[in-house]
């Protein structure tokens, strides 16, 4: 295999890790300050998509309105399902969590499926970003690199606002110690149910990112998930930095996979969830109770 | 062991001389319709497999004539142990007496011995391995609609013959793609071109960079996609993205449905060619049965699959009326011996070996400008008569047949 092709599947790695990196932000935020592991994120993927494809289909909203509303939109859904559902769980164990959000997923997608089938609808790429460059090892679509680009920006500002903000420093409290948060005079409840609603449109903006690579297709989300959360389980449960760059490396792993053991592409991710939990427990960076 | 050994040859026993005075088991004729209903073969399976055999049982008008019949259906997951315990549980259990459509060829496979080995009928339209009637044909089993040594006879010669000489292979891996991607690199080798590479990618993929990234730097002029449904589809969109087209290369979908066309969108998909046993828009006969079809299936056009089924149900049934009979092995030999006849194949006839045969067409997807109306989207570029679109009798080292 010559240098030059592994620097293309490089590349291609990074592009797909930058899908990774996003979803897995979005479950680790929910889960470090919900203590509920979000098996709904794959269908709420699949959503944004579909808003995406509704905004132009009846409203003739293009791409860039998606990109704006369809987080929107999820997140307003997010934010119904945590209202109405989610916060009753809190004071149980994960699992009735990982429950309820899976069978949420279960209902969307089944919804999804019924009405629009499971080939899939056509999306096309925004005439702006349409093309791409011959870089010489190989050709890089124009919207793939916006793919790269502008998801690590996300990735980032999420990264910084959570990190380095006031606010940020509120929600990293309210984990800690919520009733004390609480004490404070501020309004955790409501600080929840907004980060839920972050969280999930995070994974609506991955959908809309998606949908002009992919078909839009009620089925986008099903597998993802679960490699997603295999890239939150290896990254450290709850460690957002952790989660970003694990979700990029991990595409770059698969890609090589892809390139030198093709039938393995699907699996290399959880062998190495499974090395990494004997290794370290609590994930590579994520810190032991 | 013992005891439960022999209460089975007990019941063989009575069921078979039951069999034998020739009725209807139980006085229903029960199809199960064994399918993808969830994952990426469920446009092109799915409900509409299920619509059409519903469909056929109307047509035919079976309880006019005093037939009792039964649809039930179920899905596979396109996983070969939930089809086998599918399978074995409708057999033993709830009395069905035909399992038919079973896309996935890894799970037809497991069902076609099952079937065989309770001597039950299994009539496939969904399933595309050339296996069926050839190393793993069976006197139970009825390969109806197409399969994959068709598929790559059809489009493989048609492409080497326009230039297409080398090819580069995007194999789903199992069952299916490695028998069409075998088939189809005979069918290359054969006609003197080349094949310069494959990879051999997981079943249901949604990211194929990678891969086109390795089919683009093999210079091959033509990427084969031995895969189907949602695989095909996202390879000839991403495929699309990356600029394989316009650097010279051009993909061969070696198994493309009208719903993959239709889901790709005809901007996308315009020019691809490929090889189907059957397009809604043929004759009278054939819109006719469209347009009812659309009507019950959220108005998803047929696809070659759901014709299949539509018109190996008609077959089984006038067996099972000719016979008297629902056992499966004599209605199978039946069907056999009666030539076929319905509104969406024509005539046609069924061989030793299982296959049933009748002429395959090589398809053109048109450009957005020559569609007239959704679901137009084909136009014929040529007929294979049936002798030639199917492997010769002789050559599928089926044991049924005698040399």
């Amino acid at each position: 295999m010559p240098t030059q092709a592994l620097f293309g599947q490089l590349l291609i790695g990074l592009i797909n890790g930058a899908f990774y990196a996003m979803l897995s932000l979005g479950l680790a935020v929910i889960f470090g300050l919900l203590n509920i592991i979000n098996f709904a994120h794959g269908a709420l993927y699949m959503t944004g998509a579909f808003v995406a494809y509704f905004l132009l289909k009846l409203a003739g909203l293009g791409y860039w309105w998606s990109l704006l509303l369809a987080p929107l939109a999820v997140g307003l859904l997010g934010i119904v399902l945590e209202k109405t559902m989610l916060k009753r769980l809190y004071h149980l164990d994960h699992l009735y969590g990982l429950l309820l959000t899976f069978g949420i997923a279960l209902v969307i997608q089944g919804v999804f499926r019924n009405e629009f089938g499971s080939s899939g609808l056509p999306y096309g790429i925004p005439s702006q970003l349409t093309g791409g460059y011959n870089l010489g090892f190989m050709f890089l679509p124009t919207y793939r690199a916006w793919v790269v680009v502008f998801s690590l920006v996300v990735c980032l500002g999420t990264w910084f606002v959570i990190e380095q903000t006031r606010l940020g420093a509120y929600l990293r409290a309210a984990t800690e110690n919520p009733t004390l948060v609480r004490a404070f005079g501020i309004n955790v409840p409501r600080m929840i149910t907004l980060t839920y609603g972050f969280g999930v449109a995070l994974a609506g903006l991955a959908g809309v990112l998606a949908a002009p690579i992919y078909q839009v297709n009620p089925l986008m989300g099903v597998d993802l998930i679960i490699v997603v959360f295999a890239v939150v389980v290896i990254g450290g449960m709850g460690s957002i930095m952790g989660s970003i760059l694990t979700g990029f490396s991990l595409g770059v792993i698969e890609g090589f996979t892809k390139v030198f053991y093709p039938e393995a592409s699907n699996t290399v991710i959880f062998v190495i969830m499974a090395l990494v939990l004997l290794v370290r427990p609590a994930g590579l960076f994520g810190r032991t109770a | 062991m013992l005891i439960v050994k022999l209460f089975t040859i007990a019941v063989t026993l009575v069921l078979a001389a039951g069999a034998a005075h020739a009725q209807i088991s139980d006085g229903v004729v029960k199809i199960g319709v064994l399918n993808d209903q969830s994952s990426l073969y469920a446009d092109l399976t799915g409900q509409g497999s299920v619509v059409a055999a519903r469909m056929a049982v109307e047509d035919y008008g079976a309880a006019a004539k005093g037939l009792k019949t039964e649809i039930i259906f179920a899905d596979h997951q396109n996983k070969a142990d939930i089809g086998s315990q599918v399978a074995r549980q409708w057999y033993d259990a709830e009395k069905v007496d035909v399992i038919v459509d079973t896309p996935n060829s890894a799970v037809a496979l497991a069902v076609n011995q099952i079937t065989r080995d309770k001597g039950k009928a299994f009539l496939v339209s969904g399933a595309a391995t050339s296996d069926l009637t050839g190393k793993a044909c069976s006197p139970n089993t009825i390969h109806w609609t197409y399969d994959t040594w068709a598929l790559a006879n059809g489009t493989g010669n048609a492409i080497v013959k326009t230039g297409g000489d080398t090819w580069f292979f995007l194999t789903a891996d199992y069952a299916f793609g490695h028998a069409l991607e075998r088939d189809t690199e005979a069918v290359v080798l054969k006609t003197g071109g080349k094949v310069v590479g494959k990879v051999r990618h997981p079943l249901n993929t949604q990211d194929f960079s990678s891969f086109l990234l390795q089919a683009q730097s093999s210079k091959a002029k033509i990427i084969g996609l031995a895969n189907a449904g949602g695989d095909t589809t996202n390879a000839i969109k991403q495929g699309a993205e990356f600029g394989v087209v316009k650097g010279g290369q051009n993909f061969a979908g070696l198994l493309v449905f009208i719903t993959d066309v239709h889901g790709l969108g005809l901007q996308t998909a315009q020019g691809l060619i490929f090889t189907e046993t059957f397009y809604w828009d043929m004759n009278d006969k054939t819109r006719a049965f469209a347009k009812r079809f659309a009507e019950r299936n959220r108005g998803i056009h047929p696809t070659m699959i759901h014709a299949g089924v539509y018109s190996a149900v008609t077959h089984y049934l006038k067996a099972v009326d000719a016979l008297k009979s629902d056992d499966g092995t004599r209605v199978i030999a039946k069907m056999k011996e009666m030539p076929t006849d319905d509104p969406l194949f024509g005539k046609g006839t069924i061989r030793a070996d299982g296959r049933k045969m009748h002429p395959a067409y090589l398809f053109e997807v048109k450009k957005p400008s020559e569609s007239k109306a959704p679901w137009d989207y084909y136009k014929v570029r040529a007929t294979i008569p049936a002798e030639q679109a199917f492997r010769p009798l002789d050559q599928g080292d089926c044991p049924l047949v005698k040399k």
